[in-house]
């Protein structure tokens, strides 16, 4: 089934900025240094030359290679902004799990095997059941989702991810007329995880995420398997993440492998900490800011030196059109 | 002047590091967030500054080595160099140089309040850092250099503040300042070994 969603956070394909001037624009920053640094590196398949610049092939699994071909490209994009460098959104990352520093997913992820990978679907489901990821993925048609990334810290991305509606992952398992909520887990692994080895972490592992059953349906709420035409880098949530491209990113759960229907509403990991930091629903919204900072603006990565990319946030990230009224007389202050 | 050579090396030391963060933003080695790792490093840097200032009287003590005392008003001005680059870089970086927010962020935010004391308490020293005022100030100058003690206090809490996740590495700096502040407790002086002749 091809859904199709012309909103107004959609644009055209000829409304993305162009891959040649986006090249461009980076070989004049720093192209020759990357250059450099780029035919330094061993190319371990002869993949298809990708969609976008600078992207590290990467090897992917058999289903996913598989699928590739089939992709609906561009299903969903984002008007006039320029998609986030490859490098930024794989060099930049908070996954806690590998460490509390930026640069520490993409060092220490390497570890993580994703392959078998296998996923658990239980709670208030007609079809409750342990999948291997490839079973798992066999019914779904990728499709690419440019969506823009809103951190709760105040940064932001555009980056254009590879998944299924998690409406469709619905449908199959059959929800019963108990199921409220549906909640996440991420792997827990300390063997290959040092954050979760850490004496000193507030995060009771493994982390937990959750969304409500219409937010969970909503058509722009996906799984994502991949990233820049290729499957998801370790760092990124590989081999199966949640993408809310309305709520702020630490609702998007990596490296899933359990899924369950329930009725109540699912503490989540950051409510745990701070639950006055963090809410259940987490919806980018400029007026309600964070207990610590602001959340009116936002740095859009990457951020120049000597021209800080500062720029105003808007209402559920852009997404006001397609989801706001999902949230129909709650008070958003109350509700954050 | 003594310890010229000595001064001179720990001017370099103490100001090299911000002209090598910049050039490190400058060929793109930090990322695609420059500006909050230089927020980052230069708050980090005041804090570890700091703490160098407050083991130099320590030190001379153990070692008996005047030029550790040689040192330390210059460590604790380049303390308040710091202080200001990591308030100009959060300015420009974080808050984008919206003057209005730095209000609404000064009455609101904690751990913005306690950096800007901080902040305050440092100046204070600076300007009072002179011999003149030295002079004038006689046995209050003393007191109100211990001003440093409060601004570790101070330095720690926001710290603490900004923390989301981790408490380890701020764990470590807290170790640190609760050691530097254990050697001044006048029992645990006159306990510590001299290795100098001083």
């Amino acid at each position: 089934m091809l859904i199709k969603l012309a909103k107004a956070s959609d644009s055209k394909e000829s409304e993305v900025t162009p891959h040649a001037s986006y090249l461009s624009r980076r070989t004049l920053l720093g192209g020759s240094m990357l250059a450099l640094a780029a035919t330094g590196l061993p190319r371990l398949a002869a993949a298809d030359p990708s969609l976008y610049a600078d992207v590290d092939p990467g090897k992917a699994p058999t289903w996913f290679a598989k699928k590739l071909p089939n992709t609906q490209w561009q299903a969903v994009t984002v008007k006039g902004e320029a998609i986030t460098p490859f490098k930024d959104a794989t060099h930049y990352n908070n996954y806690y799990e590998f460490g509390t520093d930026k640069g520490d997913p993409a060092a220490n992820a390497g570890a993580l095997k994703t392959e078998p990978w296998s996923v658990v679907i239980d709670g208030e489901v007609a079809k409750p059941g342990r999948y291997a990821l490839e079973d798992f993925m066999q019914p779904y048609q990728l499709q690419e989702r440019i969506y823009r990334m809103r951190c709760v810290e105040a940064w932001s991305m555009v980056i254009p991810w590879l998944g299924f509606p998690l409406a469709d992952l619905l449908k199959q398992v059959e929800p019963t007329s108990k199921a409220r909520y549906i909640r996440f887990e991420t792997l827990n692994d300390p063997a290959v995880m040092p954050g979760q080895r850490s004496d000193f972490a507030l995060i009771q592992w493994p982390y937990v995420e959750g969304l409500r059953l219409d937010e969970a349906m909503h058509p722009l709420t996906i799984l994502a398997v991949g990233m820049y035409g290729r499957e998801l880098p370790n760092q990124n949530g590989a081999p199966l993440r949640l993408v809310v491209p309305w709520k702020y990113g630490f609702k998007g759960v990596k490296s899933i492998v359990r899924i369950s229907l329930v009725s109540e509403q699912p503490t989540t990991t950051w409510q745990n900490i701070a639950p006055d930091e963090y809410g259940f629903f987490a919806n980018v919204n400029p007026k309600v800011d964070h207990p610590r900072w602001t959340q009116a603006r936002e740095r859009r990565l990457p951020s120049g030196l000597f021209s800080p990319n500062v720029r105003d946030t808007q209402m559920f990230n852009g997404y006001e059109e397609e989801v706001a009224s999902l949230y129909t007389g709650m008070d958003l202050r109350k509700n954050y | 002047m003594r310890f010229l050579w000595w001064r001179l090396l720990v001017f370099l030391a103490a100001g090299a590091w911000p002209f090598w963060w910049v050039y490190q933003a400058w060929i793109f080695a930090l990322g695609p967030d420059p500006g909050k790792v230089l927020v980052d490093r230069l708050g980090l840097g005041t804090l570890v500054l700091l703490m160098v200032t407050l083991c130099m009287t320590p030190l001379q003590r153990l070692t008996g080595w005047p030029g550790w005392i040689a040192v330390r008003r210059q460590l604790g001005l380049w303390c308040f160099a710091y202080a200001l680059m990591h308030l100009a870089a959060y300015l420009f970086f974080v808050l984008g140089l919206d003057w209005g927010q730095l209000g609404v962020e000064l009455r609101k935010r904690p751990y913005i309040i306690v950096g800007a004391l901080g902040l305050l308490c440092l100046l204070v020293m600076a300007v009072t850092s002179n011999r003149y005022s030295q002079r004038r100030l006689g046995r209050r100058w003393k007191l109100l250099h211990r001003l440093a003690y409060m601004v570790l206090g101070l330095g720690l809490l926001h710290f603490l503040w900004v923390v989301r996740a981790d408490l380890k590495e701020w764990s470590v700096y807290a170790g640190v300042g609760v050691l530097l502040m254990v050697v001044r407790v006048p029992g645990v002086v006159r306990r510590l070994p001299r290795l100098g002749a001083g």
